[in-house]
This record gives C-alpha cells, structure tokens and sequence, in this order.
C-alpha cells in the first residue's frame, strides 16, 4: 500500500505551492488547487480503507501495515523513524479526517470569499491537514510528536488568521501557550518512555522496563497530560472557547473534528500500553474526563454566543471519548485486552467517529448562521428557520444526533459508551447520563434560540438574512446523510480493543434510560425556549442570578489562571528571573564579549602579511608539538 | 600486464579525459572578438564534469557497499567510501565552475578561461590521487599536483597586485611545507624501511614510539594541517583568501581543504594506528583544533574584507571538520564526510553570492552589504540561509553535521573539547550574524543596486541551497555515508 505516501505528500506540495506562489495565482484557483489536493487525498484514503478493511484477517485480526519505515535519525541505540503505520485506528482517522478536511475546504469557497488572505488560508488548511494526517499514521511516538507540534502551529496560525483583530491573535497566543506547557509533559514523557524502552516504537517490550517498572505509568500520565492539552480537558480546556475566533470553517475542522481528538487519539494509540502496565492509572483519565463533561455541559447551558456553547459541547463530547477509554478494564480469563471488559475504547473509538461528522456539521451550520446574521450572539437570531431551510434541517438532524435520539448515529455510540461506563461503575454511568441529559438540553437551548422564538426584526430590517450558496450547503448536505447512516455501521467489526470483531448489542436497559433521559430533556428546552418569549428561563435566571452569573463567566477558570500567571508567576517567579538574566547572564556575555574584542584586537599582530614570520609561526608550532609529545 | 587495474580507477582516468578533452577543445575554440562574448563557454566543461559525477556515482550504486581494493601494486588503494569523497569534490568543483561563469567573461579573462578549468582540474586529479594513494611517494605527487597548478590559479588576475602577492605568499609557504611534510617521510622511512602506508603502519605498531617516528607524524599533521588550514599552519590563509579571486577562494576553501582533511584521516588511520600513536595525535588535535576555533574566531570579528572574514570563518570550520579524526572511529569518519558535503554547501553558496555581488557591483565589503536585502532580496536571503548553515543553526543542514562531529567527538570521551567547540559557535554565530545584520537591519544611503545574476550562477546558488536545506533533513545522505564509513576500516 505503498500509494499512502501521496496522503502526505499531496496537502504538503499544496502547501508549499501555495506558500511559496504568493499572489501569482487568483484566488479561485488558490482555492481549487487546495480542494483538488484534499479531494484527491479523500479518495486516496476511502481507497486504503477499502482495501485495508477487505484484506483477510490474520489470526482474526488486522494486520498492522508499514508501508514505509525509515530511520531518520540515529542516535546509537535509539533512533528517530519517519514512516506510515496503518492499523484499524489510523485508517478510521484517515477517513475522519479527509472527509471532514474536504468538506471544509468546499465550504471555504462560500464562507471565505472575498477574505483577504484567501489563499493563505487554503495554504494553511492543507499544512494542517498533513500534520494531522501525519499524526495519525505516526510509525512512533516521536514522529507522533512531531506532527502533533506541527498541528499545534497550524492551529495557532489558522485561530490567528484575522490577524488585525486583537482578540484574535490573543486567542491564537493562549491556544498555542497552553498547549504547548501540555506538550512539554508529553515530551519528557516520551523521554522516559525512550529511556527505558530503547525505543519509540508502540511495540513494547517487557525488558526494557524491567528497571523501573514505575516508570511506564508515569510517562503515560505525563503524555496524558500532553493529550488533555490537546484535547481540552479540564483545567487545561480554556483555550478551546477563546480559539473560536478562528474562522468558522476552522472551528468546524480544527476545533471540532479531528486536531482536538488527537488527545483521545493518542490515548487509543497507547492503549494496549495503558491497560497492560498502567490500569490503576486509568482511573485518572476517567475522572478528569467525567469532571471536564459535566463542567463544560454546564458551562454550555448558558452561553450566549453560539460559537462557545458548540465550542463546551466539543470539549464535554471529547471528555466523553476519553471517559470511555478510561472505563477499559483487563480482561479477566488471562487475556489482557478482552473485547467485552474493554467495550469504552470500541465505544470512545465510535463516538469519535461520529462525533466529528456532528459536529462539524453544528460548527458548519453555524457558520452558515454567521454568515446569514453578521453576528455570534443569539441575541441576534431567533425565527431562522423560514429563511434559512437546509441549515435548519441540517442543524436539527445534527442536534438530534448529539442528543442522543435514535435512529441518529450519535445515539448508537453514545450508548456504547454510557454502557460501557454503568459496567465499570454505577457512579460514573449515572454522572455521565445527566450529562447526556444535559446536552440535550443546551443543544436544543441553542437549536430553539436560533431558529424559533422571536425574530431581530431590527437587525433584519436593513438586512434579511438568506440561505447559504450551494458551496456552503452541499457540505452540511454530504455531513447530515453521513450523520443519518453512520450509527448502522458495524463499527465493532473494524474497530475493537483487541482488533477481533465484535458484535455491537445495545443494552435496552441503558438504552432506554438514555433516550428517555434525552427526550425529557428535550421536552423541557422545548418548554423553556421554544415559545416566542420565555417566562421560564427568565425566572429561573432571577431566582439563581449567582449561579447563571458563574457559569456563564465558565466558574472564573480564566480569571484564575490570569490570576496565577500575572500575580503569582510573573510577578514573583518570572521578574526575579528576568533580572538574572538581564544582569548576570547577560552581563556574563557582554564580559565575553567585550573580552572577544580585546583580545582580537591584541593578537592582531600575529597576522601581519609578512611571509618569513608565518614560516617561523609555522616551525615553531612543529617543534611544540613534538617536544609536547616527547616530554 | 594486466589492465584491468587501470578500470579500477575510473576515478582519475573520467576526470582525466575531462581534462583532455577540454585541452584540446582549448586549442580549437576561442573567444569571439566581435561579439566578446566566448564561444567556449562554461557549458562544456561544466557538462563534461557533471558526466564524471555520473560515471563514478554509477559503479558505486551497483557494486556492494564494502568492496575496496589496491591495484599497482599497492600504490593505488581504492574504498567506496573513497568514491563517495571524490564525488562531493568533485560536485564542488561544478558548482564553483558554475558560478566561475561571471568573472570568467570578463574581457581580460575571455581568452585565458579554458587555463582556469585546466589548471582547476588539475588540482582535483592531484587530490584525487592524494585520497587514493597507498604509497607516500604517490601521495607525494598528489599533494604537489593539487598545489602547484593552485597557485597558477591563485594568480589568475595576474594584474591585479594582491592576486599575484596572495600567489607567491601560498607558493612559497606551500613549498615551505611541502618540504617539511617529505622530510617527515623520509624520517618515518628510516625507522620502518618502507614508504607503503600499512606495512608502514604495522611496522610502527611492531615497536614502541621513538622520537623519530613522533617527528614523523608530527611533520605529517603539519604538512596536511597547512592544506586545511589549522592554526598555526594557518598564516597564508588570511591573504591569499584575500588576493586569489573569489571563485578561487571558494575553490580553496572548500575543496582543497576537504581533500586534505580526508587524506590526512587515512594516512592517519593507516600508518599511526597503533593505540599509543592514537593517543598523540588525539593530543595534537586537541590543540590544533582549540587553537583553529578560538583564534579563528577572534580574527574574524574584527574583518571588514568579507574574502578575509570567510578565510577566518574557514579556519574555524576547519577545526570543526578536524573534529571527526579524533580517535579516528568510523562514525568521526562519517561525521567527517558528512559535515565536509554540507560545509561544501553552505560554503559555496555563500562564496556564490560574493562573487556575483563582486562581479556585479565589484564591492566586497562587509559596509557595502549594508541593505543587500532592499535592493536584492533574494540573494540577501539566500546567503543568509547559508550563513545560517555555517553557524549550526536548525534546521538547516549544518546544524546536523555540526550535532553528529560533536557526537563523534563526544563518544570518544572527548567532552571538554566539544564543549570549547560548543562555546565558540556560539561565537562565530555572532559574526555570522554581523553580516545578516548588515545586509537587512544596518540602513545604507548608497545600497548595492538591484541586479539579476546570470543563470550559472542561479543554477549554483540553487543547487548550494538544496544541499543546506535538504542534505540535513534527508537522513539518507547521513546513513548511506555511514554505512561506508565502516569499510575504510
């Protein structure tokens, strides 16, 4: 399968074609050459599912494929490898990630245009898209990690597109700042990891941690804390809301669907690692993950931009995924990784999936909403839906999805995972229904305040919002039939724990609980928001105004760590710090310096054109070095 | 007689009809007067040597990794790791004929260009010879063919006072040395009784060291030590850096030296062997390469001749380079190799810039740099990434070469000396830097005016910095060297 290598290589020639063409090119076909390259990638990659997927078991499962391995960098023992690993799991992301990668860049032609810049951002798209296809087929942790920083910058480059807008390029600065204090845990992490390991491959050998058997926890936690980063877990989240001044398009790709999964992605990747050596500390993932779902759901019930309560959705959805993987227990009979006891990592594994075909979709359609009403605020929208009907079936099918409600695919994983939580523990199980519960209700919250209720006639007075152009609604077309069939894949037969097929059931039990749960809650937004006014949120607003108060401003968390940075770090570590390097390293280097010049300027004499001293200099060193070494 | 052994140095023998060829096309073609434009152009010896590259890379790509052999007898020792090296210098010879173009079509150089190829190439058969010689005598000749016809090429704008005086300063000092180097043959002949390098080397390790044989190898590293440059062999750099024109300059800064530097690792190797001369020399470099960084460095800062800032910065790479023959251990062989292609590279570019800004504006100057980059970006860019490169700094090219010598060095137990090392790029980054500063930041009233290189040039500067930007990243380059390295052993 040797063709891989153009899923690579096609968005990085687009990128630097792009880059490098500055404006030789109009925009249109800036644009095209950018989709072209994806569409191409898309294929390539439907083709390598095909074809992976159809190739017979071995041993009942799939085989692991590298295509190509090479050695980049030698270091004795260790060594960095380049090179393409297909497995269930990276092909999965193939898929996930050029589909909604090629959707994007569609819709950018709509959304985007007339944007200065526009060819920038096709050249970003694609530099994001290799890094993430990058990430995903990593050979090793290294090259994993490697990517993983290259997606780190095309994030920041793409959340500071609009770089004139001050918030912007504040949101871009704190997104890469946080997650790169993650990284740095990933990276000591992968350090440890290579130190004992020998190696940075994900084929583990027992020996090499024979020495320090604690290790191996403690550089997964490390890398964990690295995915959180990423992944937007709690307290590390609070970059993901501030990274919706991004482009829509971007929120949608970035920010929704695939760079904000490499956390769970990466966990996934590690897992055999984790549930052989690490299963206490699993505990760890399953509870930030359950902390993080229920903070952000209940930060989302009452935000008022419609870009930040999709934006806690994705990190509460994501808190799911990981919640899920957390949940994994060893198998019981001898076998490690057994398919039932491990059903959270085919569940979180699932949701993903489907999860980025949602939301991107929600993300999509509220940049359609966007481009209708010039506004984020719901303050600006109401009654949508008569102007605006594919974005209102669309956006609708897609809350019926992450709510949960049959026949909709986020229903089928979402159960698997819900189940998977009530055989791990009651507790968790009950927490993460409310959750659930919870999303239907701020999901159905915004679809409401969107689309029904009372229209701007103020601001429509001047300016009727209308339907999107075809480039734009195609996208949300493609990504709802997606949304519709993908719950009836039998996502247990390419991907499971152990790589064995396993045959979805759904419990009726947590079944039943989780659509009733999503249908009471539904209801109640329904009676909350639906109407044209809404007594009711009204007077529970004035009954509870601390608490609305609270959670609209997400608990202080920023405030806290604008606190702890400010008042705390600069002020007493960093200043301190700063003056030792002003004064005393500084002032080390400039003695050096001053010293350099002197000197120089004292030896001059040594070079002075005339030829008999060289030959002197010359003879004398000869009979230095044979005296030193004869004495 | 048997002749197939002449096939076994295709080498020579390509790079030798070159030269024929080019001799008698020199007979046959000269410049026209009416247009003043040469018939004789760069194109044929530049396609001529790029067919030698083709020719050499070729047996090498078929044959397996470690066959080497000696042909005549043992006069002629032949490695792939040695082809390896006559490619890369042979590659550096093409792009400095490249980017000899410009100056050679100046009026007064029109009807004397077919001399400077010959003369050039001359020198590259002798140092061809100088790698592959298994005998010090044929060394010998090697030696003096790559530094005779040198000089001729110094002088080449016999006109033009400094060339002539950068000319005499090298032959006489290259005589000088020459001299001293053959003096230390015969003294090593006298103690071993043969002039063939191993048996030498096995006759050296039978006993231990007497003052003689030190003197021997002291006299060796000296000799070779003035081809690269080293501190304190290093005086006739500085001025005939200066004088010799710039594309000469680029020549002697990359190719001689990285011939000798090879040469002396395999005479080295094959001669001192021997644990108790290891360590010597490891003494011996030690301070060579001290000396070469640190006082090169010194001078440099205060240059305001960019021919003579590039000698100094020569100098100082020079001891980087001579870092890889620590211990003499496979991977500082690989390092060695490795660090001479990129430096080539960088070097190069850099050298093709100051030549095209020489020939087109006739400044050379550090000052006159000043605001390269408004009037010409694209160059100021270009010789930026090299400068880059030269500093170490990634991910360019240099920086690789520089981490694997100090790894090499660093394995050999080595460590205060890579540190010295590490402090000084540290310095040489800020001289380096000097002349970024000065083509971007320093403001200038009278900037080099904006002009368009000619397509030799371009195709040399294209090709320098495809090696500083790839050579690093492609990890190809690296292994394939490596997997050589382990043959000349």
């Amino acid at each position: 399968m040797e063709y891989t290598l153009f899923i690579l290589l096609l968005p990085l020639c687009s990128f630097l074609l792009l880059g490098l063409l500055d404006s030789k090119i109009s925009k249109t076909a800036a644009g095209i050459i950018g989709t072209m390259s994806l569409g191409a990638v898309t294929l390539l990659s439907y083709f390598t599912a095909f074809e992976y997927f159809t190739a017979d078991r071995v041993n009942g499962v799939f085989e692991k494929v590298v295509p190509y391995n090479i050695t980049w960098l030698p270091l004795g023992d260790l060594h960095f490898d380049m090179g393409i690993l297909l497995d269930p799991i990276s092909v999965m992301m193939l898929i996930v990630i050029s589909t909604v990668s090629l959707m994007v860049h569609i819709y950018s032609f709509g959304y985007m245009k007339g944007e200065r810049g526009f060819q920038r951002y096709y050249a970003f798209l694609s530099l994001f898209t290799m890094s993430m296809l990058g990430l995903v087929v990593a050979t090793n942790i290294f090259q994993m990690y490697l990517f993983w920083e290259l997606v780190g910058v095309s994030s920041y480059l793409l959340i500071g597109f609009y770089y004139t807008t001050p918030a912007a390029i504040a949101a871009s600065k704190k997104a890469f700042i946080v997650t790169r204090f993650a990284d740095m845990f990933f990276l000591v992490g992968i350090l440890i990891y290579g130190y004992y390991c020998k190696s940075f491959g994900f084929d583990f050998n027992a020996e090499g941690f024979a020495a320090g058997a604690f290790m191996l926890p403690t550089a997964l936690v490390l890398m964990f804390i690295g995915g959180a980063g990423k992944s937007a877990m709690f307290p590390l989240h609070i970059w993901l809301p501030d990274a919706m001044e991004g482009p829509t398009p971007v929120s949608a790709l970035i920010h929704a669907a695939t760079m904000v999964v490499a956390g769970v992605f990466q966990i996934a990747r590690l897992f055999p690692l984790w549930i052989q050596y690490a299963p206490e500390a699993m505990t760890i993932v399953v509870w930030v993950g359950v902390i993080t779902a229920f903070y952000a759901a209940a930060v989302a019930c009452v935000q008022s931009d419609i870009k930040r309560v999709l934006a806690f959705s994705t990190i509460s959805q994501i808190a799911f995924m990981m919640v899920a993987l957390g949940v994994c227990l060893p198998g019981e009979h001898g076998a490690v990784i057994d398919n039932h006891a491990s059903l959270g990592y085919m569940a979180s594994m699932f949701h993903l999936f489907t999860h980025a075909m949602f939301k991107a979709l929600l993300f999509l359609g509220a940049g359609c909403i966007i481009h209708a009403v010039h506004s984020n605020e719901m303050s600006a929208m109401g009654g949508l839906r008569k102007y605006m009907p594919i974005t209102h079936i669309t956006f609708l099918i897609a809350c019926l999805a992450i709510a949960g409600i049959p026949p909709f695919s986020g229903f089928f994983s979402k159960d698997e995972i819900l189940t998977a939580c009530m055989h791990y523990s009651p507790v968790v199980g009950w927490i993460m229904t409310g959750v659930a519960a919870m999303t239907a209700f701020y999901m159905f919250r915004l679809y409401f305040g969107i689309f029904w209720g009372t229209e701007n006639k103020e601001l429509h007075a001047h300016h009727t919002p209308h339907e999107a152009p075809l480039a734009m609604t195609l996208p949300l077309m493609v990504l709802t039939c997606i949304t519709l069939v993908a719950g009836f894949i039998p996502f247990g037969h390419f991907v499971s724990a152990s790589g064995e097929a396993y045959d979805i059931h759904l419990d009726w039990t947590v079944a039943a609980t989780s659509i009733v749960v999503a249908v009471v809650s539904i209801a109640l937004a329904t009676y909350i928001y639906a109407g044209s006014r809404q007594p009711v949120a009204e007077k529970l607003h004035d009954a509870y105004p601390r608490l609305h108060r609270w959670a609209f401003k997400r608990f202080y968390l920023d405030e806290v760590y604008q606190f702890v940075t400010h008042r705390i770090i600069f002020a007493y570590i960093s200043r301190p710090i700063a003056w030792f390097d002003r004064n005393v390293v500084d002032g080390f280097f400039n003695f050096l310096a001053w010293g350099t010049h002197k000197l120089s300027h004292a030896i001059r004499g040594l070079q002075s054109g005339s030829v008999q001293l060289y030959a002197q200099v010359f003879l004398l060193g000869i009979l230095v070095i044979i005296l030193i070494l004869i004495m | 007689m048997d002749y197939s052994q002449f096939l076994s140095m295709h080498a020579e023998l390509s790079l030798l009809a070159v030269i024929l060829i080019l001799f008698v096309a020199d007979l046959f073609m000269c410049p026209d007067k009416k247009s003043g434009k040469g018939v004789y152009n760069t194109c044929l010896p530049a396609v001529l040597l790029l067919v030698h590259i083709v020719l050499n890379l070729l047996p090498c790509a078929s044959c397996g990794t470690t066959e080497s052999f000696t042909a005549f007898g043992g006069m002629y020792v032949h490695t792939p790791m040695m082809t390896v090296v006559k490619s890369i210098l042979s590659v550096g010879t093409l792009i400095v004929f490249l980017m000899a173009h410009k100056w050679l079509s100046r009026e007064e150089n029109l009807v004397k260009q077919g001399e400077f190829y010959l003369l050039t190439l001359f020198t590259l058969l002798g140092m061809f010879f100088m790698i592959s010689a298994g005998h010090f005598l044929m060394f010998f000749i090697g030696l003096e063919l790559a530094s005779v016809p040198m000089a001729a090429v110094v002088a080449f704008d016999k006109k033009r006072y400094e060339s002539a005086e950068a000319s005499a300063k090298f032959i006489l000092l290259a005589l000088f040395s020459a001299a001293l180097m053959l003096y230390g043959m015969s003294l090593l002949y006298g103690a071993t009784g043969t002039l063939y390098l191993e048996p030498m080397g096995q006759a050296l390790a039978a006993n231990s060291w007497t003052p003689l044989t030190v003197a021997g190898l002291a006299l060796i590293i000296s000799g070779l030590g003035f081809k690269i440059s080293l501190v304190p062999f290093h005086l006739w750099t500085a001025d005939t850096y200066q004088g010799a024109p710039t594309v000469v300059t680029g020549y002697l800064s990359v190719i001689s030296k990285g011939a000798a530097a090879f040469a002396l690792f395999t005479i080295l190797v094959k001669v001192f062997g021997a644990t108790s001369y290891v360590e010597m020399w490891n003494e011996i470099f030690f301070w060579l390469i001290v000396l070469s960084i640190t006082l090169a460095n010194l001078f440099a800062i205060r240059q305001q001749n960019l021919k003579r800032f590039m000698a100094f910065s020569a100098i100082s790479q020079a001891g980087y380079l001579v870092l890889g023959l620590m211990d003499g251990s496979a991977q500082g062989m690989t390092a060695l190799v490795f660090y001479l292609f990129v430096y080539m590279a960088a070097n190069l570019g850099a050298f093709a810039v100051m030549s095209s800004v020489e020939e087109n504006s006739g400044k050379i100057n550090i000052c006159d740099y000043n605001g390269l980059y408004k009037t010409n970006p694209k160059l100021a860019f270009l010789m930026t990434l090299c400068l880059f490169s030269l500093a170490g700094i990634p991910p360019f090219a240099g920086f690789f070469s520089k981490f694997f010598i100090f790894m090499a060095a660093f394995k050999g137990g080595h460590v205060l000396l890579v540190f010295i090392a590490l402090v000084n790029t540290v310095v040489s980054l800020y001289y380096y830097l000097l002349l970024v500063k000065a083509m971007y930041i320093q403001p200038n009233e009278s900037p080099i005016a904006t002009f368009r290189s000619d397509n030799y040039t371009r195709l040399a500067l294209a090709l320098c910095t495809a090696g500083v930007i790839f050579l690093g990243i492609a990890s190809i380059v690296y292994n394939y060297i490596d997997a050589l390295s382990y043959g000349l052993l």
